[in-house]
């Protein structure tokens, strides 16, 4: 049997006994160099978040400030003056435009990034194939925006001869698929186990399971990657370039849609006319930020607010 | 044991309709899901290839009259039949380093405050909120911003600087319409929110215990920081950094409309400048038969660089990650 193991009390004289410590030197004292430099280091990383979160607000000041100006009725509803036009036009054709492109982006990528998330959440989550779509989904990710526009360039406007929205909508998919992807990913993940098991348990197939229990309950997840990937799918301005192009008279709407022709976006009318020496359309164009501004915080904010209710309702 | 289609009891009809045998339509839809969700997959990785693919045969004809030396040619100048890419390159490279290092330094602090206990929890999550939301604002928007604000800020500083210390070769000229320091301090301020939650998750992933093991041993909060977690998670975070070092490279807008799209070379960080996705971006209007397969040579130097990168940034994070989730080293 083990003897217990026990600890001797060190018997000390009275003149070993080291002097009861100073409780002070237990406070932060800015003359010892190690507290000084603990306190140091916390102001000036305080000093460098301000600095970063500055220019947030600075953004946001001067799009109000300046683009709040424009704000019309004609601004909303009228296409881009001309060139030397002083007063009138608008950015409707704009956000048309956009608008029109980014549902041909979502109509593209939300069901194949879904499908994609199934078959890396549940189809074959574990295998080889699967490791090489996350990363090649990664990989989408990090491309140039303006990779994905010389892309589509090569194959949809040089096929057919013509820049068009339909390419716009391509270009625009190409950005959104990874981000549908890896965040409905993540989403189908967060589906308690339990749930899958007992479904298979009472002898599902891999599609009922699929379709009658990891979606509908992913459902919240995955509604917030999209509307995060739409928010960025209407700012992105670079893809458009080499596919839509810019068309400041044109309207997607003649009557009936026109998608086989050069296309307006708003982000592509901001890149024209900033810092335009044409007052009316330097005006605009902060216009148009303000909307674009405004457009793709609204998506965020839903975002955040379907993904944080489902966040309270799976605790 | 009864089989599973083997007739009921006539008392149990509900069973009989809810746990009834999987039909053939069950079974086809069952197994044509499955091969069409492998069929949407791997069609990911086939568009990576095909963009590849596509790119490179667009940069075709380039490639073959002009080889690689338009890569180190430095004179730009379509009517002349000029194209020489290196200014842009250099552009994109110097440009996105400064931005960079401006960026680490700042999203470094953000993560250290949000991980570190240094602010109340409230203000930590309204800190956050605010980095997400710079993430969230277009890059054409920045671009538009940093044309009204932070190049009239800088075009003071840059005079007055050039005027004393115009000596020195970084700073040999003045700030024009446009320069490389007001496109990298933007480009620092749109790469930020990426290093700071991907540093941020690095720094979050440090095991406790790894830092209550340092306070206890009487370390300050700054000695536990730097001596103790950030070692500790300096996976993460150049793996954050080579992220966005390959964010910043890709970034078009801002960028076409701050740099003052000049394809020189400078030594001067006020002169202006191009970079790769900004000369694609400004010349889109005017291009040529001549032109375009030369911004598509741009393009695909441009994309190589940024499939490098951003490969050797997700395998640092892969690895990374394995490491924590093994756990073997704590």
């Amino acid at each position: 049997m083990k003897q217990p193991f026990t600890v001797q009390a060190p018997t000390l004289k009275s003149s070993q006994v080291p002097p009861a410590m100073n409780l002070r030197d237990l406070r932060l004292s800015l003359r010892r160099p190690r507290t000084f430099f603990s306190a140091l280091m916390t102001g000036l990383t305080m000093v460098l978040v301000l600095l970063a979160i500055v220019p947030l607000f600075s953004v946001l000041f001067r799009l109000f400030y300046r683009g709040v100006q424009s704000f019309g009725w004609t601004f909303f509803t009228d296409k881009a003056p001309y060139a030397l036009q002083a007063t009138g036009g608008g950015i409707g054709n704009a956000i048309l435009g956009s608008v029109v492109m980014v549902l041909i982006a979502s109509i593209i990528s939300v069901p194949t990034g879904i499908i994609a998330a199934v078959f890396l959440a549940e189809i074959a989550p574990e295998t080889r194939l699967a490791a090489a779509v996350r990363f090649c989904a990664k990989l989408l990710t990090g491309l140039p925006s303006i990779i994905a526009g010389v892309f589509v360039f090569g194959i949809l406007v040089l096929t057919f001869g013509t820049f068009s929205a339909w390419a716009g909508g391509v270009a625009l998919s190409l950005l959104m698929l990874p981000m549908v992807m890896l965040t409905s990913e993540e989403a189908l993940k967060m589906v308690p186990p339990p749930m899958r098991e007992a479904a298979y348990g009472i002898g599902c197939t891999r599609a009922q399971v699929i379709w009658r229990i990891l979606l509908p309950t992913a459902m919240p997840g995955i509604l917030t990657g999209i509307m995060l990937s739409l928010a960025r799918a209407a700012g992105e301005t670079a893809p458009l370039l080499f596919t839509a192009q810019y068309a400041p008279q044109s309207w997607v709407w003649e009557g009936r849609l026109r998608l086989d022709k050069p296309t307006q976006s708003l982000a592509v009318f901001i890149y024209e006319n900033a810092g335009s020496a044409y007052p009316n359309l330097d005006q605009m164009a902060w216009g148009g930020a303000l909307v674009l501004v405004l457009l793709v915080l609204c998506l965020n904010l839903s975002g955040q607010i379907v993904s944080w209710r489902t966040g309270r309702h799976m605790r | 044991m009864p089989r599973l289609d083997a007739p009921r009891p006539a008392e149990l009809p509900a069973v009989e309709r809810i746990a009834r045998v999987p039909t053939n339509w069950d079974y086809f839809f069952d197994r044509g899901l499955r091969v069409f969700t492998y069929a949407v997959a791997g069609s990911s990785i086939a568009l990576v290839i095909v963009i590849l693919y596509t790119v490179f045969r667009d940069a075709w004809p380039s490639l073959r009259t002009d080889g690689l030396s338009l890569m180190t040619k430095s004179n730009w100048d379509p009517n002349q039949g000029h194209f020489g890419l290196l200014p842009a390159i250099v552009g994109t490279l110097v440009s996105s380093l400064l931005a960079l290092f401006i960026a680490t330094v700042l999203g470094l602090a953000i993560a250290i405050v949000l991980t570190q206990d240094l602010l109340p929890h409230q203000l930590a999550v309204i800190l956050k909120n605010i980095v997400d939301l710079l993430a969230a604002i277009p890059s054409v928007v920045y671009g538009l911003w940093g044309l009204a604000v932070i190049t009239p800020l800088l075009r003071p500083i840059a005079e007055s600087l050039n005027a004393h210390l115009g000596w020195i070769p970084i700073l040999s000229t003045p700030l024009g319409v446009g320069g490389l320091a007001p496109a990298a301090l933007v480009l620092a301020i749109m790469i930020l929110p990426t290093i700071a939650a991907i540093s941020r998750d690095a720094l979050a992933a440090v095991h406790p215990r790894i830092k209550e093991a340092a306070l206890g041993l009487g370390a300050t909060r700054w000695e536990t920081i730097l001596g103790v977690i950030m070692p500790t998670a300096s996976g993460g975070i150049i793996g954050a950094m080579i992220l966005g070092f390959g964010r910043a490279l890709g970034e078009t807008m801002a960028l076409a409309m701050l740099m003052g799209n000049r394809n020189d070379l400078s030594w001067s960080i006020f002169a202006p400048g191009n970079t790769l996705a900004a000369l694609i971006a400004n010349n889109y209007k005017e291009a040529g038969s001549e032109m375009i397969p030369r911004l598509i040579y741009a393009a695909l130097i441009l994309l190589l660089i940024t499939l490098v990168v951003n490969i050797a940034g997700t395998l640092v994070l892969q690895r990374t990650a394995m490491k924590l989730v093994g756990g073997k080293r704590l």
